[in-house]
């Protein structure tokens, strides 16, 4: 085909106190949709142009392309006071106009975020900030208040769902922790070997992994996990549920999804988080006995003699509660994303994603709390 | 003869309501009453605010004003626990059906009896057993949710609402996505359950034939208004359409041509 033929042409002329439009060539999509200016520098200023009309006999093929530029002219004409001559219009394109012009748009929509000045940007985001905030925190107090209601035996409890969550976030997670937890019993005893050997003090290294591993490693280690794997997958269960009304059919039916799906989940995290965490320590301190005997030469008997004597029960308690502080974040964090969630496809995905952000960062600045708690104390 | 099963004694009465997302005002000043054992259609055009005021009605979103009683009785502001109280007494059915998608379906209809009734496991069975057949789904109580169509699923779906024999059943959009028979099929049933239980009806439906068979009241929301504009039994709105917008509602006229 020539080029020629591809284009899309149109031409003004004045023609009494209106505009003529001659439009010929192809008029679709793939051509481009030309710009209005010409009309536009030639009715401005001037105000003896009345209307504009359409000569439309030489188009030879369009689609909505066309019909976009005749939206276009129809608007500018609205906004100015012009006459759009629709009768000039062939049959077809006529009654498609019609069709798109039959409903008005719809007014009064509060403007959308984004707009708007710096300050009045802050200030919306601020609100928004404030109000998520408000809601994280009745969401926990309703999580708690749930949790005392059990404890009372005043509620319902979900007892397959229990065992099911139960499963997923402890047998099913054995095999990550392990090879995470092995890889950071590796890197702590690496660690140890490189600095300690400068001192010809590597037999300690056993203190620093246990020490390590049983207060620090293994309870964060596997909280990021779950962060990542059950906080996440939570948020986009239940997000998804949100979208397709399930949780509203809950809530009409009297049950409340926090007693439903959010207790279930945070109960399950609680018991197994720990237990995940002691799971941890110990893969974590044979891997560094492992490594300590073949890097250092250390003996096992001597490793854990070394180990024992220096760590002592309180270390391996603090990295319980650590666990169990941070199975409780986790599903928090999982389960509030997942209720806080839109009504689209798309927020399901970021639900799931600030489920995994807020977990972690929630995580870590609890690790330092306790940190901090547990030197005051002298633990 | 539509009427017999009303006696007379309002149900629910919507005064003075507006509804908003945020500062967008879907409809104000809405006002009407249901009497009980009365078939109430909304109707309206697309994104006018129906499935937002069902939404009011059974409590999932706040009004912006004004106030909807059962009975007499302010549910805006009664108290979380008789809103639950209120809430056993509804069967809802959402657009897209809203089955817990973890579950079968006969879990799905097991649950709000397990809640809310002392039967048997045995008991439960045969009342599941006998809501899938009324819908008829019978056979179907192991199949999950994704493994069933979308009309199945809002066949399931009613038969969900239906558990635990409601005073007052809400239907968003039933007969959307289901072929005619099962569409009259459900019309049918509607009438049967107000008939047999007095149970009020509140649809919303934009299916023409649907307003005519099962409707007492309709209430008509116009987008451009943003209010109600037309109050009554469909059949009289044909005859005598109180304004322009009911009139080509009702006769299907989109006015281009
Ligand atoms: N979550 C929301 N946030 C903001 N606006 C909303 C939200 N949901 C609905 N709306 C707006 O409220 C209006 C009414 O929506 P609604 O879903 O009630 O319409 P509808 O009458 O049920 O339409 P349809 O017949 O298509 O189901 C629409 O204009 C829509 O833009
Ligand atoms: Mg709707």
């Amino acid at each position: 085909m020539d080029s020629q033929a591809q284009k899309t042409i149109f031409k003004v002329e004045r023609k009494g106190d209106k505009l003529l439009l001659h439009l010929s060539g192809v008029w679709k999509l793939g051509c481009g949709i030309p710009d209005i200016d010409a009309i536009e520098s030639s009715t401005d200023g001037k105000a003896t142009v009345k209307g504009i009309t359409f000569e439309t006999s030489k188009i030879s093929g369009w689609d909505s392309g066309l019909m976009t530029f005749l939206i276009k002219v129809l608007n500018y004409c609205q906004a100015n006071g012009l006459d759009f001559d629709q009768a000039s219009l062939p049959d077809n394109l006529d009654r498609l106009l019609k069709l798109s012009q039959a409903v008005p748009e719809k007014e009064g929509l509060g403007g959308h975020e984004g707009r708007g000045n710096l300050f009045h940007r802050a200030g919306i985001a601020s609100i928004h900030h404030f109000g998520e905030f408000k809601a994280s925190v009745s969401f926990v107090g309703e999580c708690f208040l749930s949790a005392l209601g059990l404890l009372r035996g005043r509620r319902p409890f979900r007892w397959r769902d229990f065992f099911l969550v139960m499963q997923e976030v402890g047998v099913d997670a054995l095999p990550i922790v392990s090879l995470i937890s092995f890889l950071v019993g590796l890197i702590i005893s690496f660690l140890g070997a490189v600095v300690l050997l400068r001192f010809g003090a590597e037999v300690y290294v056993s203190y620093l992994i246990g020490y390590g591993m049983l207060r620090e490693m293994g309870a964060l280690m596997t909280g990021i996990i779950m962060a990542g794997r059950t906080g996440a997958a939570f948020a986009a269960q239940i997000g998804s549920m949100k979208v397709s009304e399930e949780i509203d059919a809950l809530r009409t039916m009297g049950i409340s999804p926090i007693d439903f799906i959010v207790l279930p989940r945070m109960l399950a995290l609680f018991l197994m988080m720990p237990l995940l965490a002691i799971y941890a320590d110990i893969v974590g301190i044979f891997s560094g006995m492992l490594i300590s005997k073949s890097l250092l030469d250390i003996a096992y008997p001597i490793f854990l003699n070394g180990m024992l004597e220096a760590v002592a029960l309180p270390d391996f308690f603090l990295g319980v509660i650590k666990g169990v502080v941070f199975g409780v974040i986790v599903a928090i964090s999982g389960c509030l994303k997942g209720m806080r969630c839109g009504n689209s496809a798309d927020s399901v995905g970021l639900a799931a994603t600030s489920a995994v952000v807020t977990g972690i960062t929630c995580i870590i600045i609890a690790n330092a709390v306790i940190d901090w708690i547990a030197a005051v104390y002298g633990i | 003869m539509k009427n017999s099963q009303s006696n007379g004694k309002t149900h629910i009465t919507v005064s003075h309501l507006e509804m908003a997302y945020g500062d967008f005002v879907v409809m104000r000043d809405l006002n009407f009453t249901v009497e009980h054992g009365e078939v109430l259609v909304i109707m309206g055009g697309s994104g006018c605010g129906k499935s937002t005021l069902l939404r009011h009605l059974i409590g999932l979103k706040e009004p912006a004003k004004g106030d909807i009683l059962y009975d007499g009785q302010s549910f805006v502001q009664s108290s979380l626990e008789e809103q639950k109280k209120k809430l056993r007494a509804f069967g809802v059915l959402y657009q897209g059906g809203a089955l817990w998608s973890s579950m079968t379906l006969s879990e799905n209809i097991a649950l709000p009896l397990e809640e809310y009734t002392k039967l048997t496991p045995s008991e439960i069975r045969e009342v599941i057993a006998y809501k899938l057949a009324l819908v008829g789904l019978a056979g179907f109580e192991e199949f999950y949710p994704s493994e069933i169509s979308g009309g199945m699923r809002k066949r399931a779906g009613l038969a969900r609402a239906m558990a635990l024999d409601p005073e007052i059943l809400f239907f968003d959009e039933p007969s959307a996505g289901l072929d005619p028979i099962s569409s009259s099929r459900l019309d049918d049933l509607i009438l049967q359950l107000r008939d047999s239980l007095g149970s009020t009806v509140v649809v919303v439906t934009h299916e023409l034939q649907s307003i005519f068979a099962i409707a007492d009241k309709a209430v008509f929301l116009d987008v451009e208004k943003r209010t109600l504009t037309a109050l009554g039994n469909p059949n009289d709105m044909l005859r005598d359409p109180p304004n322009d917008n009911v009139r080509r509602f009702l006769t299907r006229d989109s006015g281009t041509d």
